[in-house]
């Protein structure tokens, strides 16, 4: 875990001290709103459809116990006992009072914790893989790597007012776990023939309105040179990305229009005046950061068998936990996606226990998925069945990883002042209907998003959901055959729209018919969409 | 059609509706400010108290104002997720 | 307008009309860049100008902080004046970027641009002013930690 020193300290204690100053002003009218928008949106509050929310960071998803507990304490306090984590690996709170946000900001940063950027035109929030440092494919923890872009980022002085929201990913392992080919820019640790790290960047992909993949701009850059590499970037996406039309302000736009070799020339120009300027922190640096990842001492002689004689325990184990690099030890994700509850919502007192027991059996961390669940990375196999019942006694022992009801939805209509349709009780319908099959399913990731702006990953699920506004009535539309792992693509709509119960009909026609057509167990939905294209499907749901 | 005046207080962010003489939470305190809405947030806007000042439209009903889409519903009521959290303006299920 | 203008330089200044780009002829003391114009363009006419206004028309208008880091990385020493929808709030990330005026639509209140201009104690990167980047503040403590 990254730790604080006093420059990051002092940092964060100031924009707390400028927030509590603007509030102020704004609150005495000395300033208009308009002038204050900007200002509340770069600390993370929106003003949604019932009250302010407020989006705080979760640098790389990673959190400890005492920073889990402090998010419990401001739903407790600040809003209404329940926070939502998001598909940036971030919380949000849905009831906040503009008056009291600055204690709020307050109270995070006395656990090192703020919302700078996670919201405005500028460098949002750096994601990256949850299972970093415990997956055994890695090559090294991308964390560093993602807390050195955090520091860059913050309040930067020339991209802080970017035509459109900048997202970075970055990813250490084989297995895309981060999404980097959706990302305006993805960055991927690789390693050259001497066992040097360097770094692969991708540009211009995302999902919204134009859903593109990234394309490699560079196979190799060297980490000395990762700052001013990231500069020029920005630089030219700040200078040349299109503010005329909202729509088509994003990094990929510009990408697209210049084609990546053109947009990596200029890139590589522009790097060559910047990069002499000394904008790069010496290795130093990176390696003061990462040693404050230093991967946990773990026992490797811990006993790999375990007791998995309860059958509802051995599920969950067999479903929700991952290998763990080291032998004798499990990676485990605590599904929020409870069919009938709200994916990605967590009450104050699950957040609680879920500290209690990362402190008690997981080296002190959690991380946060961009699928909405959490994890403790670094358990003892010898511990989960304590772990396991704990969380049944909580309602978070549900054993859905990857499955059926295992469902990202965006906050939709419910909450949010963009939505046209909502998107939780299509994610609730669908959860219960699906559950009793989902383990015959195998892996079956469905994402909802209640507009076009996609923060529900429609694109990005084998099924996809998308809620529209048609006349005055939600409408759903079905995509199909969308992946934001390693073999990423970009799903694709079926045909017209339904209503609420006929978006779930349609879904089951879908997995319907995917069962009739699978070559067997291991064939996956989006494996057999791939195959046999959508003309089946078409035929399943309007035929 | 009726059409109602609306915003968010800029202290809390809470949902307000107007009352004729003043602000409530409740979207059965309203009243229906028709054609003189457009004035009416003309006063208001200038004063940097209400934010998203906005006319929507309602149809009266026996039951009370019914917003026309479904998005000013959900603003009069609350998630239609979260019936504990529900203001008693409209039935939860209704939305 | 004198009351509008928020200066951080004690000379004296160029008070001349700044032209538009398409306008500037070879010599002129003051120039005025649009959003869209690339201020790369400049670098052969720096030594002769006293003053380069840049525009921000509107609140999201973010090029000119690219147009005075460039101007000010090929070492242009005179005054880089802000102007247009610009708001107190956005000081210290416009000095940062190299300006050292601001001619905003509505002026700015005195105590709060000095309250802005001295909030943040450390800066994360390296950019048009004199400011060390904590990287390096980190670097010389472990130095003398070290001696």
């Amino acid at each position: 875990m990254y730790r604080y020193d006093e420059f990051d300290q002092a940092i964060v204690d100031a924009r707390v001290a400028e927030f509590r100053d603007q509030v102020a002003r704004r609150l005495r009218n000395e300033i208009s709103e308009e002038a204050f928008k900007p200002l509340r949106l770069m600390n993370g509050i929106y003003l949604q459809l019932h009250a302010y929310m407020l989006r705080v960071a979760i640098p790389y998803g990673t959190l400890d116990s005492r920073q889990l507990r402090m998010l419990a304490h401001i739903a407790r306090r600040y809003d209404r006992g329940y926070g939502h984590f998001t598909t940036r690996q971030n919380i949000q709170y849905n009831w906040m009072k503009l008056e009291e946000m600055p204690d709020l900001l307050a109270d995070l940063a006395s656990v090192e914790m703020h919302a700078f950027q996670t919201s405005g035109n500028c460098i949002r929030n750096i994601s990256s893989d949850q299972f970093a440092a415990a997956a055994a494919d890695e090559i090294a923890d991308p964390r560093p790597y993602a807390e050195l872009l955090r520091q860059w980022s913050t309040l930067h002085p020339e991209f802080s007012f970017l035509p459109r929201k900048f997202k970075i990913a970055v990813t250490g392992s084989a297995t895309d776990r981060a999404a980097i080919q959706l990302h305006d820019i993805g960055i991927k640790l690789v390693q050259n023939g001497d066992g040097e790290i360097g770094l692969k960047v991708l540009v211009g992909g995302g999902m919204g309105r134009t859903p593109l993949l990234a394309h490699v701009i560079r196979d190799w850059l060297p980490v000395a040179d990762y700052l001013s590499y990231m500069e020029a970037i920005l630089r030219v996406y700040n200078r040349h990305g299109r503010r005329d039309n909202i729509y088509k302000a994003r990094i990929k736009i510009l990408v697209n229009d210049l084609g990546p070799a053109e947009f990596a020339r200029q890139v590589e120009d522009e790097w060559a005046r910047v990069k002499p300027l000394g904008l790069d922190p010496p290795p130093s640096e990176l390696a003061r950061i990462a040693a404050h990842f230093q991967p946990p001492v773990l026992d490797a002689s811990a006993p790999v068998a375990i007791d998995l004689s309860d059958p509802e325990f051995a599920q969950w184990v067999a479903v929700n936990t991952h290998p763990h690099k080291v032998p004798g030890h499990a990676i485990v994700t605590i599904s929020l996606k409870a069919p009938g509850e709200i994916p990605g919502d967590a009450s104050a007192d699950q957040m609680d226990l879920i500290a209690d027991l990362a402190q008690a059996h997981a080296q002190d961390e959690i991380r946060v998925t961009h699928a909405q669940n959490l994890v403790l990375p670094h358990v003892r196999r010898d511990a989960l069945f304590t772990i396991w019942q704990a969380l049944k006694g909580a309602g978070l022992a549900t054993a859905n990883l990857d499955r059926a009801s295992d469902i990202i939805s965006c906050p939709g209509l419910d909450y949010c002042t963009l939505a046209n349709a909502r998107s939780i009780p299509i994610a609730q319908k669908l959860a219960v209907k699906l559950a009793p099959q989902e383990a015959d399913l195998g892996e079956l990731k469905i994402k909802i998003s209640g507009c076009i702006n996609g923060c529900g990953h429609h694109h990005a699920g084998h099924i996809g959901i998308l809620g529209v506004d048609r006349k005055g009535e939600e409408n759903y539309q079905l995509l199909l055959g969308g992946s934001g792992a390693e073999d990423a693509s970009l799903a694709k709509i079926l045909g017209p729209g339904f209503d609420e119960n006929g978006i779930v009909n349609a879904v089951e026609k879908v997995i319907g018919r995917y069962q009739a057509l699978r070559t067997g167990p291991d064939e996956r939905f989006l494996d057999t969409y791939r195959r046999v294209g959508a003309e089946p499907f078409k035929e399943a749901v309007y035929g | 059609m009726p059409r109602l005046l609306t915003g968010n207080r800029v202290e809390t962010g809470d949902v307000i509706w107007w009352t004729g003489t003043g602000w409530s939470l409740h979207l059965k305190d309203a009243v229906a400010v028709d054609a003189d809405g457009e004035a009416l947030i003309a006063r208001f806007a200038p004063q940097e108290r209400i934010n998203d000042l906005a006319l929507i439209d309602a149809d009266a009903t026996d039951a009370g104002w019914r917003p026309r889409t479904t998005r000013e519903r959900v603003r009069a009521v609350g998630p239609s997720v979260r019936p504990d959290f529900a203001l008693p303006s409209i039935p939860v299920e209704s939305i | 307008m004198a009351e509008t203008l928020f200066r951080l330089r004690s000379d004296a200044g160029h008070d001349g009309p700044a032209v538009a780009l398409a306008d500037y002829q070879p010599g002129g003391a003051a120039v005025r860049l649009e959003p869209a114009d690339d201020a790369r363009a400049l670098i052969p006419h720096l030594p002769a100008l006293a003053r380069i206004d840049i525009a921000f028309p509107k609140f999201r208008e973010g090029r000119g902080y690219s147009a005075a880091r460039i101007l000010r990385e090929a070492g242009f020493a005179g005054e880089i004046r802000a102007v247009g929808v610009l708001y107190v709030d956005q000081l210290a990330f416009l000095v940062r970027a190299g300006f050292d005026a601001v001619l905003p639509e509505t002026p700015f209140d005195a105590a709060v641009a000095k309250a802005t201009l001295a909030r943040f104690p450390h800066v994360y990167m390296k950019a048009a002013d004199a400011a060390r980047p904590v990287w390096l503040l980190r670097e010389e403590a472990a130095l003398a930690g070290r001696t």
